[in-house]
């Protein structure tokens, strides 16, 4: 399937790699540090807060448990309103069906709001080869598009440029791609959003196909919901003759009502407002305002394997916030780009081995890519126990076994000789060598140590697999690691 | 096979463990989160709309039915206004003291002809005050999604306290889903460059609401 981004290193190396890039670290570190501190405070305004996570899992697991009822009512409620839906099984099919869509508009260009699925599914580049040139117009999907560049974050995929840079790749490229930066353009925020305004604002007017993702779908009314903070998502969704929707499986919830959750739990969790500042929500098609096609491709591209996995099928519920991202020792040490995938981060670690499958190398270390410190579980909106799920993977990478891929049942095997074991000590070097990556999720660690008894966490899992392993101390993960060099020197504590 | 008879072939040998539930899902999950936030009065929770409004940068003003037309000629001739966009059905005396002139957006106009518009003036459909959010359905007194999308300033005029509810959750309970609505919360912004918030980007870039309530203003509670 696409979306591997090809000769990607494995995360450790990756990792290694961003670690002794300064400035990355630097503008990543500010970043995620600025969302987290904010995110606390938004969090804290609503005392339900538990209540309201709760509810937002149970909505999600029901929707998760009765799946094919829901896809089959939203189906129906999305054609009763006017829209048609489409299904695509994987990548290549689902971009085939945009692709045959636009050209039976007869345009060569569309205005694409920033969508996750589509970016899985590599959908700019298949339009490309089809002579269809698609423009982001996110501003950090702009900055990332201009600049050649693969995005590092769910949020703010551009967190890993600062001002100065953007304002070279402003100025350099968007003469490439229609209207030119303006003359003497400075680095402050203002007058580059200033740019991204005006060299869209030309794109938009004459736009005549829109795409989009959606956060959430209602199954009884066919209501497609796009949360959004610049206005980009509503020139797209609104200006358009023709609007295509690619949106995953699992982003139906079954009720109007069911958005009251996540409507408040989403913009506190990801940019840590009350509210986000612009919300769209569309039904099939209306007369006369916006778009007067409408089509929506249900995507499945691994989400249906993720679903057959009892511990993995959780990862489902993700609605992308990315606090997961911002509060992540280990995500803010290594950058978004180490974990080969367009979801990095905790949630990419669990996501991308199940969409893809475990079998490259890149995806057999992604479970490695943390110190299951648990503060990713501690602020997911939607309760998702990512370190559970890291530490089945682990198993599943190390000890092969029962899994489901492209709707089949097959058996992996263990990873080859060793090779999981030496992923797993390279991914420890790495970690373990930058103590400063994991202290701030150590005091959290004693969440994990229900893992601890039976199989050692973290990147010694595989080493456990075959040799037999003392009880878990109560000490640090990371002090062990560093007293015994991995077990390999007598436990002598 | 198509690929929808695949799909839903997986999702159902994927969830063929899941133990048979059928409790209604209107029982299924636990909603004991709450309804609104805190205990206010009416004149409260206005204020705690106009502050919430303010907080993301919205520009409020409060005024009464009688005086919101001088308010509406002076916000408008304040900003220089020549064009002002008027959805088919705004309240005539809205604008009855305004010198700018009217265009209406009819279904042939282009999105670049609103381009040229100055300003943008609509009614709404509910206002939500813990959030700081305008909500518009598209009502004849707000017009289709894009005029109040491509004029770089928009005032919005919400009635007080009849429009304005607590929460989420309320606001939802009066919305229509199968009308396309746009939530508004401040006006557009961006952090992608540093984190630093930039106001206004692709949508407005002045969003101007004025709360009114229906007394004269020495008799208004608040
Ligand atoms: S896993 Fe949870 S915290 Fe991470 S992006 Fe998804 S919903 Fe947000």
């Amino acid at each position: 399937m696409s979306g591997t981004f090809v000769g990607m290193p494995a995360f450790p190396e990756a990792a290694h790699e961003a670690v002794h890039n300064a400035t990355l670290r630097g503008n990543l570190r500010h970043a995620t540090h600025t969302i987290r501190a904010k995110r606390a405070k938004a969090v804290a305004e609503v005392s339900d807060w538990a209540a309201l996570r709760e509810a937002g899992k149970q909505i999600k697991d029901h929707t998760l448990r009765h799946l094919d009822r829901y896809l089959v009512q939203l189906e129906e409620s999305v054609t009763t309103a006017g829209g048609t839906v489409h299904w695509a099984a994987d990548a290549d099919e689902a971009n085939r069906i945009v692709a045959d869509l636009v050209k039976a508009t007869g345009e060569t260009e569309v205005v694409k709001v920033k969508s996750m699925a589509t970016q899985e599914i590599g959908l700019n580049e298949a339009l490309l080869e089809e002579g269809i040139h698609a423009y982001e117009t996110d501003l950090a999907e702009l900055i990332v598009q201009l600049g050649k560049d693969r995005p590092s974050h769910i949020l703010v995929p551009a967190i890993h440029r600062n001002r100065g840079e953007i304002r070279d790749i402003f100025a350099r490229e968007m003469s490439e791609w229609g209207r030119p930066a303006p003359e003497g353009l400075t680095d402050t925020p203002a007058e580059l959003a200033e740019a991204a305004r005006l060299h869209l604002r030309e794109k938009f007017l004459r736009a005549k196909v829109g795409i989009s993702g959606a956060n959430f779908m209602v199954a009884e009314t066919g209501t497609l919901v796009v949360v959004e903070s610049e206005g980009n998502g509503r020139m797209c969704l609104t200006l358009p003759e023709t609007l295509i929707s690619v949106v995953g499986i699992e982003k139906i919830v079954p009720t109007w009502q069911d958005l009251e959750v996540f409507l408040q739990t989403l913009p506190r969790s990801s940019t840590a407002e009350r509210m986000n500042p612009y919300t769209s929500t569309w039904t099939g098609t209306t007369d006369e305002d916006g778009p007067q096609t409408f089509h929506l491709v249900l995507l499945d591209n691994g989400r249906t394997d993720t679903l057959a996995d009892e511990v993995g099928r959780q990862a489902l519920r993700c609605i992308r916030c990315s606090a997961c991202l911002n509060v992540c020792p280990v995500y803010e040490r290594a950058g978004g780009h180490a974990y080969g995938s367009v979801y990095p981060g905790p949630i990419g670690a669990i996501l991308s081995p199940q969409l893809r499958g475990t079998q490259s190398e890149i995806d057999a270390s992604l479970p490695y890519a943390s110190s299951l410190c648990g503060a990713c579980y501690e602020v997911c909106p939607v309760a998702i126990d990512i370190p559970e799920v890291l530490v089945h993977l682990r198993e599943r990478v190390a000890e092969g076994g029962l899994t489901t891929r492209d709707g089949n049942k097959v058996v992996l095997k263990p990873a080859k000789g060793h090779a999981a074991e030496r992923a797993a000590m390279r991914a420890a070097r790495w970690a373990f060598s930058h103590p400063g990556a994991l202290r701030t999720g150590q005091r959290l660690a004693s969440r994990t140590r229900r893992f601890h008894p039976r199989t050692l966490p973290g990147p010694g899992r595989a080493w456990s697999a075959s040799r037999d392993l003392p009880a878990m101390p109560a000490e640090p993960f990371r002090d062990w690691w560093q007293r015994t060099q991995g077990g390999r020197k007598a436990d002598s504590k | 096979m198509s690929s929808r008879g695949v799909i839903l072939g997986r999702v159902r040998r994927a969830i063929a463990d899941v133990r048979q539930d059928d409790t209604p899902y209107g029982q299924a999950i636990d909603r004991s989160y709450l309804r609104e936030h805190g205990a206010r009065s009416v004149a409260e929770t206005v204020d705690l709309l106009a502050e919430n409004l303010a907080d993301y940068r919205a520009v409020v003003h409060r005024t009464t039915d009688d005086e919101l037309s001088e308010l509406l000629m002076r916000l408008l001739a304040e900003r220089g206004t020549r064009t002002v966009l008027v959805p088919p059905e705004l309240p005539s005396h809205w604008l009855k003291a305004v010198d700018a002139t009217r265009v209406h957006d009819r279904a042939q106009s282009t999105p670049a002809e609103l381009d040229r518009v100055d300003s943008v003036v609509t009614a709404c459909a509910v206002a939500i005050a813990e959030t700081g959010t305008i909500v518009l359905d598209g009502g004849p007194d707000q017009g289709r999604r894009r005029v109040t999308l491509v004029p770089d300033h928009h005032i919005c005029v919400v009635h007080v306290p009849d429009q304005v509810v607590s929460s989420v959750p309320q606001a939802l309970e009066r919305l229509d889903p199968t009308r396309p609505l746009t939530w508004i919360s401040g006006p557009s912004a961006t952090s992608d460059i540093e984190l630093d918030r930039v106001e206004g980007v692709h949508g407005p870039r002045t969003l101007e609401v004025v709360l009114v309530s229906g007394q004269p203003r020495a008799e208004a509670t608040s």
